[in-house]
């Protein structure tokens, strides 16, 4: 096996591993404690630098089975709520000594009060409001009060002084972090065929599970790899995945859009990763500094109101950056922000006479033969098209 | 209905029709919004009308600031009033299913659906009347994350201009320094622009008298919701108090809604001194989480009704407002009072185990015997972990609960016959444990 290959498949193991065994060593070799935080964005320098590793929690995939979750949260809520809630249950998140969550939609913000209400024993629950509108001036200070809040809480639990220093030492790695994302981001959009979805995907997602000094070294080490790759380019289309962002697809499923030969450019997995446009500045205060940048700085999100950017631009601005043929929007199902970006997307594309497919999953699926197929049909009619 | 009877109910009461007096004047009051917003539309469309309105807001229920739109004469449009009124009339189907076809999913909020469907086809309300285009689109997310999503709807299909005052969820019983001083920060924004769309300068001792006279309807609101302590209980406090809830978001800071409220004080203070319950014989006494059905209102209602059972107590009648614990607007710190009304006051914008602890005290001060858990697949600011809220609500209280499952909007959600099994199989069950025997073959 090639370097390339053993990071790869070292990132996908953790990706896929549900005992979060990463995080359990990490713990051990440092003593430090852990704080795992629902999506989609979350000011994981501020976690940090109060002592915890922050670990990004996106349900369990299709790896474990839905047994007790479903009899809390009924049939038409999304998968990751029953399953991080099963993960809860079955003890994987004993790893954790607290969560987080945020004002994403109506099912995360209840999901946040059943877990403590069943598990403050075993982990604190902190609730954040990341503010749903324009980047006013108050909606900025409101934000550095709530981390503010937040920090003082974390440095309390674990006993450390609160320290400019550490925060801006940790905003510094993760624009690191950020930065090498962007990258490969980079990468894939001048050379897909050098870079798998389902690659990418798991080189980022790692980040979730590791500390951000070790997945920043793993993601230059791909970087350096991946530049003597040479695969042969195929003639095919272009497109953008929009809709992922809180619930993630099953990796089947990211295999099934590359084989089927589409060439992914954009999307928007695992987005609060890769919110800021920009680096935030590592001077100054840094609190207000994260703040600012959540207001002024962060890319469009489904869970994110912006009433003077609407969605609709973002996306228009965005096929038209990448040069993309076309959108598959990939839903989880009973997604409701999701959901309801969806139609106004549609009226959009509809009038721009832009083509697109639309995909609903749950994590928890097994099978993708209709998948498949719809994937298929929809890229016989692009090339048609386009031939 | 059951016949047997285990508590010696007088039995010279009169049965209580369904429409007592409230029910006609809430009608007239609806009504009388309604032609008013008509009224703003025709103006729109060119007829120089003689209003008193200076135009029309979009805005939510739940925490609803309408004591800032009355002071500047400007009419609420309440669009979850409108898509509640679609479902009522049994419209709704019609509209959900063209809603759809511009690609809404079966799963989103049936209530915004509706709403929107209503929106795109241009379409006139029950009445024949017409609901003009808002001035303004103030989208208050005061806990429901799907208002954002319907505001950024209605934004994108009407182009009027979108003002968001964004709530901070309450996470602990008071709210920080912070959260309120953002809040405070956001309401004089919303001054100015409502200033500005009204064409009227701002006025606080307007303003003053307005929250004053929220305040008294409130007080009268309050003290009703007190007489569903009594036995028996003199109205439904589920039902009738939906019944209610229009007055009270629409007309709240009007004399009109105190008129409404007054009235109805007394229409009940007579039953409670006459010993008259809403239910014929009060056998049960319930207390309800989440909206009713709306397409099926008086089927579910009957289903209470037949067993003897009364909601003394819900949830649903506090999203615009929790009252009966004390909270009034205070025309000594308007502005400040109706801060904390959208804060903390409110069922939406508390945890979920702040209401678990409502429910309780419901169930402990208004002496129910159970608790009834509706919960609608459109609304998951309802619904999300309602069956955590069963577990502990019949496992760790051991409180008699029945979880039933349907739509605040969609009938298809409804199966008539498998509700009356459920509801059936709790009340028999309930019987025996309250009356020590079962009454075979009376059931409903
Ligand atoms: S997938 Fe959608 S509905 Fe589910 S928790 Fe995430 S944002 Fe909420
Ligand atoms: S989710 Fe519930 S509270 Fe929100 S708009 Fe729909 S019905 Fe209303």
């Amino acid at each position: 096996m090639n370097a390339l290959a053993g990071i790869i498949n070292r990132c996908g193991d953790i990706v896929e591993d549900v005992s979060f065994a990463a995080v359990r060593e990490y713990k051990q070799k440092t003593g430090n404690k852990a704080l795992g935080y629902f999506p989609v964005y979350s000011p994981v320098e501020i976690f940090r630098a109060a002592g915890f590793l922050p670990v990004g929690l996106n349900g369990a995939g299709n790896k474990i089975e839905i047994t007790s979750a479903d009899s809390r949260f009924g049939s038409f809520i999304c998968s990751i709520i029953k399953s991080t809630l099963e993960l809860a249950i079955k003890g994987h998140l004993d790893v954790l000594d607290g969560m987080v969550f945020y004002d994403i939609c109506d099912s995360a913000r209840n999901l946040a009060y059943v877990i403590e209400r069943n598990f403050s024993e075993k982990m604190f629950m902190d609730y954040i409001h990341l503010p749903q509108r324009s980047n006013g001036a108050a909606a900025v200070s409101f934000l550095s009060s709530e981390y503010g809040r937040i920090y003082k809480k974390l440095s309390e639990i674990n006993s450390t002084a609160s320290s400019t220093e550490k925060l801006r030492e940790n905003i510094t790695l993760y624009n690191a972090n950020r930065r090498l994302l962007r990258e490969l981001y980079r990468f894939r959009e001048k050379r897909p065929h050098d870079l798998a979805t389902r690659e990418l995907y798991v080189l980022m997602r790692s980040g979730n599970f590791l500390d951000v000094q070790e997945h920043n070294q793993i993601l230059s080490e791909a970087l350096k790899e991946l530049d003597g790759r040479r695969l042969k380019p195929k003639d095919t289309v272009r497109v953008i995945v929009e809709g992922s962002f809180c619930e993630q697809p099953p990796l089947e499923l990211l295999d099934i859009m590359d084989s089927v030969g589409y060439y992914v450019v954009d999307d928007d997995f695992l987005i609060g990763r890769r919110l800021f446009e920009r680096d935030i500045p590592a001077k100054g205060n840094p609190i207000q500094a994260l703040a600012q940048g959540y207001m002024k700085n962060s890319v469009s999100s489904s869970v994110r109101h912006d009433p003077k950017r609407p969605r609709v631009d973002a996306l228009l601005e965005k096929i038209r950056r990448h040069r993309v043929q076309a959108v598959i929007f990939l839903y989880a199902k009973f997604c409701e922000p999701g959901l309801f970006d969806y139609v106004l997307y549609k009226n959009v594309l509809d009038k721009e006479k832009i083509p697109y497919l639309f995909i609903e999953f749950e994590e928890k699926m097994w099978t993708f033969e209709k998948m498949r197929m719809e994937l298929e049909t929809f890229m016989e009619s692009l090339l048609f098209e386009y031939a | 209905m059951p016949e047997i009877n285990h508590q010696s109910p007088k039995k010279d009461v009169p049965a209580m029709h369904y429409q007592g007096r409230m029910h006609a004047l809430q009608k007239e009051l609806i009504n009388r919004w309604y032609q008013d917003l008509h009224g703003v539309w025709e103006n729109q469309q060119g007829d120089k009308k003689e209003i008193s309105a200076r135009g029309a807001v979009s805005l939510m229920i739940s925490g609803n600031c309408i004591e800032l739109l009355r002071a500047f004469d400007l009419l609420p449009i309440y669009p979850e009033i409108n898509a509640l009124q679609l479902a009522i009339r049994k419209q709704a189907l019609e509209y959900l299913l063209k809603a759809e076809e511009v690609g809404y999913s079966t799963d989103n909020c049936g209530y915004v659906k509706a709403d929107m469907a209503f929106l795109l086809e241009g379409a006139s309300t029950g009445l024949q009347t017409r609901i003009p285009k808002p001035s303004l689109l103030l989208c208050n997310f005061v806990g429901c994350n799907t208002y954002i999503k319907w505001f950024e709807h209605l934004a994108h299909f009407t182009g009027a201009p979108l003002f968001s005052l964004d709530i901070p969820f309450l996470t602990s019983e008071e709210p920080t320094p912070d959260q309120t001083a953002y809040v405070m920060t956001q309401i004089k924004e919303l001054i100015k622009v409502l200033e500005k769309i009204s064409g009227r300068k701002f006025d606080i001792d307007r303003l003053r008298e307005i929250v004053s006279l929220s305040a008294q309807a409130e007080d009268y609101w309050a003290k009703i919701k007190d007489f569903a302590k009594r036995v028996p209980c003199p109205f439904e406090a589920y039902f009738d108090s939906t019944t209610m809830m229009g007055p009270l978001y629409v007309y709240r800071g009007t004399p009109e809604g105190v008129k409404f409220f007054q009235e109805t004080y007394r229409e009940f203070e007579e039953k409670v001194k006459l010993g008259i319950g809403v239910v014929p014989q009060e056998r049960f006494r319930v207390v309800v989480e989440a909206p009713p059905p709306y397409p099926y209102f008086k089927v579910f209602r009957d289903l209470f009704t037949s067993w003897g059972a009364c909601s003394v107590a819900s949830t649903y009648s506090c999203v615009g407002g929790i009252w009966e614990f004390d909270f009034r607007h205070d025309p000594k710190d308007p502005l400040g009072s109706i801060a904390r009304h959208m804060l903390i006051h409110n069922v939406c914008n508390r945890n979920y185990l702040q209401r678990y602890r409502q429910i309780e005290r419901y169930i402990r001060e208004w002496s129910a015997d159970a608790l009834i858990i509706h919960s609608v697949k459109s609304c998951r600011l309802f619904s999300a972990g309602h069956g955590d809220m069963r577990e502990y609500f019949s496992k760790t209280l051991n409180i008699p609960t029945l979880f039933v499952e349907s739509d605040l909007e969609d009938p298809r959600y409804y199966s008539p016959a498998q509700m009356k099994n459920r509801f059936d199989a709790f009340f028999e069950a309930l019987e025996h444990r309250k009356f020590g025997k079962t009454s075979q073959g009376t059931a409903g």
